[in-house]
């Protein structure tokens, strides 16, 4: 990992720390925050030369300063709105305490990142930064490391029970040139269940790291929104670590947006876990956004499934670079992994790279990845049964995401999902 | 009600002509059955009369009620009244079968400046339609046609034949892939649609199927055209003698 940089990147990773500061807080945060610092100097920014950063160019993201982003104005019911949930909201990054719910929920604790103070025995000490800094192994996530030093701000959630409502974080922009890094832990202790929604524009540009650590027979669902604000630049991180017999399930979903990666790094540790990891992206023109999965099993029996799809048009780019990593003893491992993009026109580009690295013999993993057009055939069956043109398009697009869109349990969760693709596609009919 | 004339059809990519001069005539209430050996033409000529895409119409005309199929997109061809039950049915994951039906039945209604069917209205026809075919509840909800039998894709294929009562139908090899019981509930479903009025063109390769779905007229399609008209006894000649004789004849 601490391979010698070249003087160019040494200088650029210089160049965006300048105007940074450590936030200051209690002690063992400050400690986890200098870690940080330091495998950040060590690793530095990534370029495009680095290996999983071949397909997305991180510029905007090392820039020292972010460019300004137009606010976005929209008349549309901000999605979740219909969900009961407790909500808690995030101004251009801060926390806000007046527009948030009280944050009181039956078997949830939660607390603010930047209000753990120094002499806090906060459960939260020897968890912030520690699922980072595992994940940058074997490959390194350097803006995470950036965020685990530099994020100010952040919630803390322990899970003790069955929470009865979602927590929804909410990010609203307001300033156009906010440059925002969040930092969010969750623990999930021992059968306890919680499930997080998150959603809104957040930044000019972000930088958003989620730490969850689920104990054994622990449940944690996150079901994510991004959209529709076209000049988000975002760079967000998931690291999950999961005991015996535990669930992850995780659903993103991308609309608009002209740089969004989204990594995850998802570590089975305990046996009969399962992590199921999806999302469901929708770009026309200036739209990249790219999946980066990599999902570890070390534990027997575990079920980990991946599927991301894409649908792009007028020069809209999609990336999945997605890893299932099996370990030497991670006997029964059931594997999956598929990625598909659907182009609506021949501009577009849907780059994979997938990856398995299997050290155990007795395991199922599969993988796929598709590029293609709209399928002519069902196209005109629709079509012979009397479907107009476009709405037999729009049909076999919502049928392409269907698979992604299922890992969504809440049926009320992926009808708000759903009717957002449908509005999305709407909008761009003639 | 359907009526081709001198139809003059090549593939668009290939210089291959396919059809040589078709002319046909379904009036109200009848059954035409058009048989013929592999290659003739028979099944281009039903996806022509849909308007897939692929062909080129070099020649001649095909209306239905003296409406021109062939400047109709397939959408409008269904919305006049016309329905192909396809040869291969198509699977189309991700698409519930009822939503897909309910979808097509009130874009149907629409086109044709009816109004939609509720959700109610259409649960009560479809689970009537379904029983008729053998088609449970488990069917209805699965993707379309995905997963589904040689057998439940063929009476799937019915099952919206019923639902978008159509004008006139064109059953492309529906007998292909079914088993004899298969096949009777299959054509028990079409005959449930014989109304004296709704016209049928059955193409088949084999004569069994005639013998459950009794056609008043029957074809015989040779290299692109008709080369012989006749009753129900021609598909009966055709079975003992095969189409050898026939085409020696007009050859």
């Amino acid at each position: 990992m601490a391979q010698a940089r070249p003087g160019r990147a040494v200088d650029a990773t210089r160049a965006r720390l300048a105007p940074l500061k450590l936030p200051e807080g209690a002690a063992p945060l400050t400690a986890a925050r200098q870690a940080a610092l330091a495998r950040l100097s060590d690793m530095g920014l990534p370029g495009r030369r680095d290996e999983y950063w071949r397909f997305t160019d991180p510029a905007i993201l090392n820039a020292p300063e972010a460019p300004a982003a137009a606010v976005l104005e929209t008349d549309e019911a901000p999605v979740f709105d219909a969900i009961d949930r407790l909500r808690l909201v995030f101004v251009d990054g801060v926390f806000d305490p007046a527009q948030s719910d009280d944050p009181a929920l039956a078997g949830v604790e939660i607390s603010r990142l930047a209000e753990v103070a120094d002499d806090d025995i906060h459960w939260a000490h020897g968890l912030y930064g520690t699922l980072e800094a595992r994940g940058q192994v074997p490959v390194a996530r350097p803006f995470a490391a950036l965020n685990t030093a530099f994020a100010g701000d952040g919630v803390l959630i322990r899970v003790t029970g069955r929470a009865a409502r979602p927590v929804s974080l909410c990010y609203l922009h307001r300033d156009a040139r906010s440059d925002i890094m969040l930092h969010h832990v969750v623990r999930v202790e021992s059968g306890a269940s919680l499930t997080l929604l998150e959603n809104g524009p957040a930044a000019a540009r972000q930088n958003k790291v989620l730490e969850v650590d689920i104990a054994d027979g622990g449940a944690f669902h996150h079901v994510r929104a991004q959209g529709r604000d076209h000049e988000r630049r975002a760079i967000t991180h998931i690291f999950a670590r999961l005991g015996t017999e535990s669930l992850f399930k995780s659903f993103t979903l991308t609309v608009n947006g002209s740089l969004v990666r989204n990594e995850a790094v998802i570590e089975l540790t305990g046996d009969n876990a399962t992590a199921h990891i999806a999302g469901a992206a929708v770009g026309d023109g200036a739209f990249h956004q790219d999946d980066t999965v990599f999902v570890t099993h070390d534990a027997l029996n575990c079920e980990s499934r991946q599927v991301f799809k894409k649908v792009l048009r007028n020069g809209a780019t999609g990336v999945f670079q997605g890893k299932i990593l099996v370990k030497e003893g991670a006997q029964k491992t059931d594997g999956y992994q598929i990625s598909q993009g659907l182009m609506l026109d021949g501009d577009s580009e849907f780059l994979a790279k997938p990856e398995l690295e299997i050290y155990a013999d007795d395991v199922a993993c599969s993988h796929g990845s598709t590029t293609g057009a709209i399928d002519e055939e069902a196209l005109f069956y629709l079509r012979s049964r009397g479907v107009a043109l476009q709405d037999a398009q729009d049909m076999l697009v919502l049928a392409f995401l269907s698979e992604a869109l299922d890992e969504v349990e809440s049926e009320e969760i992926a009808g708000d999902l759903r009717a957002r693709l449908e509005a999305w596609l709407e909008r761009r009919r003639g | 009600m359907l009526e081709i004339k001198n139809l003059q059809v090549k593939l668009e990519e290939e210089d291959k002509q396919i059809l040589k001069g078709v002319d046909l005539a379904v009036g109200a209430g009848e059954v035409h059955a058009i048989m013929g050996p592999n290659g003739s033409g028979k099944s281009t000529l039903s996806y022509v009369l849909s308007g897939k895409d692929g062909y080129e119409v070099n020649g001649g005309s095909a209306t239905l009620d003296g409406a021109n199929l062939l400047e109709m997109e397939p959408e409008e061809r269904a919305a006049a009244g016309l329905f192909l039950a396809f040869q291969y049915p198509v699977e189309i994951p991700g698409v519930g079968n009822m939503t897909f039906l309910r979808t097509a039945v009130n874009a149907q209604r629409k086109a044709r400046g009816q109004e939609e069917l509720s959700a109610a209205a259409f649960l009560k026809l479809i689970r009537a339609r379904a029983k008729q075919l053998k088609i449970d509840a488990e069917m209805l909800k699965r993707p379309v046609n995905v997963g589904f039998s040689g057998g439940e894709k063929k009476r799937n294929e019915i099952l919206q034949m019923a639902m978008l009562e159509p004008k006139m139908c064109v059953l492309d090899e529906t007998d292909s892939g079914l088993d004899v019981d298969a096949m009777k509930l299959v054509a028990e479903g079409v005959n449930a649609l014989r109304d004296g009025k709704r016209g049928f063109l059955v193409i088949t390769h084999y004569q069994r199927l005639l013998d459950h779905i009794r056609p008043d007229v029957v074809h015989i399609m040779a290299a692109g055209r008709i080369v012989r008209t006749g009753g129900p006894e021609l598909a009966l000649e055709v079975e003992q003698n095969g189409y050898a004789d026939i085409l020696e004849e007009v050859a």
